[in-house]
Formats: structure tokens, sequence, C-alpha cells
């Protein structure tokens, strides 16, 4: 059969993330290697005119499904959204389009309904994708294992197949400005029922104003060797200067200096920002694999046999309440700011 | 509440991973097993419910023999019964894992199935999902609290930057995640309690894995970065080489 590829894409506001223009980059690419059509789905309101920039990404059709429209068929009083639903549609709209293969973004949402889309289309799924190449008109992904800590190449049986892209590491690639052609996609037309909304958002709270290190750019994490929570104000002054999110080792959040959802590593988050600062982190093996894919490592440990440093790019050996300050200064001076 | 918790056994998250001989999976030579540390989660909140609200707590794995290990910890902590789907072989993808796992939870129809949101091993977070689709319950997964209330739940999801509140109602599948509760440790009576509990065993049902895996490898290494070792004095230098150099900034 020909290969159709359907990309997911998560809308909020009326506007995309930067993943989302990962996943329509990589289907446009995938689309290149295979030689197939892909189209791009998301659902949201108000979400046309940047819809149709995605074109400048390679989209050419972008599918829209009205998110109030969607929500109407909610049995749960103040939907906001819903994972099941959004599962139904992206499988719904993949099989009326014949797509076998669909990307989505590894996003939180993302992750949420891609289990249940592999499921309904009977596809095999691979989650957290890293990089994607096709060898003699298959498919193969690569994926992160035991956190990091090993990489599988993943070949699939048949030839339905869902993936989803780890956010920060696909490349974003504008390849012109023609703008996308936007096709609305009735909600009728979509077999849902109250059913498909097995469960519903009512709200989404957001903890701080802060950056979540899931989504930052850059990361400034402190550990033990900041030798108590008193002293993170200068992880936080730095972050702030360099507009980075503040992380945490897993001793210093399971000592309740730092909340859990700053939390790098094997148990908390995995994250492959462009600049990652280690200060005061020893390296322990479950802090590594939560960061060692980041493009550039920067660590400040005053032990010189701390293993950090042997996957830093820049390691300072020194005493951190020293470097903090002096860095933060130095960053204010060349930023201008 | 007829509860199932599903529970795996994982490396531990301080096991360095060399490549077997098959360059498809990891040597186990000198590997230590553990639960899976967000199951233990799992557990502790089916624990916690069952002394709310009266009812059972099942705990069941899919995998080979060894995956008793994990059972036998939930034993400990406190779950009634332990059910192992024995699988003949180790080399199963997530698929095969839920399907069996599905197959055998729809036939106890349970109130509440609970799962960690992930194991650390393959790191998927679809299990819970998977197996919620296949035998028709609501999911949530990521779980940092849950309330029931009669049938209706009402449960917080960690996402980026926050938290989403979601409702659902019974019967249902919860994936936690670290934060819902504080597991407990194991005490020698219930340790001693444990040891004469036994694991039913049953077949699985389906075997055919959707993905194959055609090879494992070690992330690219690094070369050796360079070390500052005057302090402050050399942090013009080194902001100047991540703006010049590896132009991050």
């Amino acid at each position: 059969m020909s290969n159709k590829i359907l990309a997911f894409v998560e809308s909020k506001d009326g506007k995309f993330k930067n993943s989302a223009f990962e996943v329509v980059s990589e289907a446009k690419k995938l689309s290149g290697e295979l030689g197939c059509e892909f189209e791009v789905l998301t659902i949201g309101s108000g979400v046309d005119a940047e819809a149709e920039n995605l074109g400048s990404y390679g989209a050419t059709k972008v599918l829209v499904v009205d998110l109030n429209d969607l929500n109407a068929k909610s049995k749960f009083p103040g939907t906001q959204y819903s994972h099941s639903a959004f599962a139904k549609v992206v499988a719904e709209t993949g099989s009326q389009k014949g797509a076998n293969i669909i990307l989505i973004s590894g996003t939180g949402l993302g992750k949420e309904i891609a289990p249940r889309v592999a499921i309904k289309t009977d596809s095999a799924f691979c989650q957290d994708c890293v990089a994607l190449h096709v060898d003699s008109g298959n498919i193969v992904a690569t994926k992160p294992v035991y956190a990091g800590k090993s990489m599988i190449d993943m070949k699939f049986n048949g030839d339905k197949i869902l993936i989803t892209l780890r956010p920060n590491v696909f490349k974003p690639t504008k390849s012109g400005d023609a703008k996308a052609a936007i096709e609305k996609v009735d909600v009728g037309s979509l077999n849902i029922t109250d059913k498909d909304f097995s469960s519903a958002v009512k709200e989404v709270v957001v903890s701080s104003e802060k950056l979540d290190v899931a989504e930052a750019d850059i990361i400034v994490s402190g550990g033990r060797g900041l030798r108590g929570p008193e002293n993170f104000h200068l992880v936080e002054t730095l972050a702030g200067v360099l507009g980075a999110a503040t992380g945490a080792s897993r001793a210093v959040v399971d000592a309740g200096w730092r909340g859990h959802g700053e939390q790098v590593g094997q148990t908390g988050k995995t994250v492959s920002p462009s600049l990652y600062i280690a200060v005061g982190i020893s390296g322990a093996i479950q802090h590594l694999a939560g960061m060692s894919s980041s493009k550039c490592i920067v660590a400040i440990n005053k032990d010189k046999d701390a293993p950090i440093f042997q996957i830093a790019d820049y390691g300072m050996v020194g005493d951190a309440f020293e470097i903090l300050p002096a860095l933060t200064d130095e960053f204010k001076k060349v930023l201008g700011s | 509440m007829k509860i199932i918790v599903g529970v795996s056994l994982v490396p531990d998250s301080t096991t360095k991973v060399k490549i077997g001989a098959d360059k498809k999976t990891i040597d186990e030579a000198g590997v230590s097993y553990i639960l899976n540390p967000y199951d233990e989660f799992a557990v502790e909140e089916a624990l916690q419910l069952k002394e709310k609200n009266g009812g059972e707590v099942i705990a069941i794995s899919f995998g080979t023999d060894k995956a008793k290990e994990a059972i036998k910890k939930a034993f400990q902590m406190g779950a009634e019964k332990g059910v192992l789907i024995k699988s003949a072989t180790a080399d199963f993808d997530t698929y095969t894992a839920a399907k069996n796992l599905a197959d055998y939870i729809k036939g106890q129809s349970p109130d509440l199935v609970l799962f960690g949101k992930t194991s650390i091993d393959f790191d998927g977070l679809s299990v819970p999902a998977m197996v919620a689709e296949m035998i028709d319950y609501p999911c949530i997964n990521v779980v940092v609290k849950l309330d029931i209330n009669g049938n209706e739940i009402t449960a917080e999801r960690e996402i980026e930057g926050g938290k989403e509140i979601v409702v659902s109602t019974l019967p249902a599948v919860i994936g936690t995640q670290k934060g819902i509760n504080n597991p407990r440790y194991p005490n020698l009576k219930s340790i001693m309690a444990s040891k004469s509990k036994p694991v039913e065993e049953v077949a699985p049902t389906y075997n055919g894995n959707k993905y194959e895996v055609t090879e494992m490898k070690l992330p690219p290494a690094k070369s050796a970065g360079k070390i500052f070792t005057n302090g402050a004095a050399d942090v013009p230098e080194l902001v100047k080489l991540l703006r010049e150099e590896a132009k991050v900034i």
C-alpha cells in the first residue's frame, strides 16, 4: 500500500508551541523520504490564522477540528479538553484520511493521547522517539531506554505506525513562506459520542510563572552542593539573567529543598536543553540519565572527581558560592541586562 | 473495592548499562532488580484506598518467572493476592504486555486499576492508557493527587509547568506519579507474612510483538570537556567560550 502521514499538533489559545513546528518539519522530511503525502491535524478554536502559517514548515494542508464543537459532546460540564476525545479525533481522522503513519509531539498531552490512538488504530507504537530514518523503505525509530543510558532502534511490524517525537530534539525547518490550506473537519463526521469523553480536563492550574524544565532551552540546576534551600536564590538569579528554568537534583527534592516539578533525572524529568548548568550536583547516574543529552553541559563542583565532569563540555572545579555570583555578573555584562 | 495493581521488575536505577552479546538487550550480569519505583506509589495508593473503603488489592505482573519478585515486594507492602501472567520469553514489547494484562484484568472486573505512570526501563508511559483502551475504562496518567467520591474521580495530573484537574468515573485506570503519596516501608511482620503468600500463575493470552528491536547501543560518547580550576577568575573565559565556541548564549 502507499503510505500517508498524519501529523497531529497541539495548539493552545490559537497558538502553536515549538514542538508543533518540529513535528511538521519531521513529517515533511519523512514524507520526502517515503515519497508520500502528509497532512497536519490540530484541534482548537480560532486557530486558523496560525495554522496557515504551518505552511512555512512545509505543510500544504492543515485539518482543523473546532475545540468548542468537540467539547459540546462532553458529558462532563465545564470540559476544557479531553485526552480520550482527542485520541478519538486523531484515530478517526487518521483512518478517514487513509493515513497509516501518525506523528505526534511527545508533550504531556501528546504522550497521554498517543497510547490510546495506537490501540484505536491498531498501530505499532514508539513513544519518545529521538531520531527517525528510513531504511529500505522501512521506518526505523530510535528511542532512549533505561533513562537514556542506552538507545534502541525499532522496526515496526505491519504498516500502521504511530510515533511520538521528544520535544526539543528534532529541528524545526522553515522552507519558505507559503500558506497551508485549511480544511475544517466537522465534528459530526467523526462519530464522537459521549463515551469518547471518558475523562475530561476541567481546569489547568499553572503552578507558577516560572518556566518548566521540560520546556526550557536553558536550565540552571542546583544540588546538595548548595548546602541548603536558602542558597537557591543564587541559582534563581542566574536563571533569571539567562531566561532559564531552574532544575534540581533528586537529593535536594527528596530533602524537601525544592519541588518535584524541578527534578531532573530518572524519576524526574528528562531534558535536552541547549545549555544545562549543573551547580553543586555530583552527577549520580540517575541524574546524568535525565540530562546527558543536553547540547552543552557546564558543571560547577568543588570535587574535581565528581562524575558530572565526565559528561561536561565545560567544567569549573571550585566554590559554587564564589563562581555563581561571578557568572551572573558576567552574563549580565555581556547580555546587557 | 476491588483494586488491581500492575507491577513490574526493572533494573535498579543505579545500574550501569552494558550492551548484551545479542546487541539488542542489556547484559544482565551483575544487574540488581527492583520493583519499578513508580509502581510503589501505585501499590501504596491501592493499600490506602483499601484501608479506607475495604476490599482487596491484587498485584499482577506480566513477565518471566523473575517478575514474581515485583509481586513479592507488593506482598511485603500489604497486597493480598498476586498473579503472574507468565511469559515464556523476555522478548516482548509494550503492546504484548498491555494486551496480556488487559485480558486478565477484563475477566476480573475491578473497580480500579493502578499502575506506576511508566516503568523506568523502557519508559513508554503507555501501558496504563493502552490497557484502559483495551478494556474500555477511562484512564488518567501521571496523577499526583487522587480523590474518589462514590463513583466520581477527581485527579490532579502533572503537566509541563503546572497541573490539570481531571474528572472521570469508576471503574478506571490510574497511573501514579511521584508526589501522590509516600510509599510505606515493609515491616518485619508484613515481610514474614508475605513469605507464605502464593503467587498464582496464569498462562499468557497473546504473543506477537508489534515492533522489534534491531539494535541496542550506548549513547554517543562525549569528548573530554574543558576544565577550569581558577574559580571566579575563569568565569569571563567560560562565558566567552559559551558564546563563541558552543554558541549557546
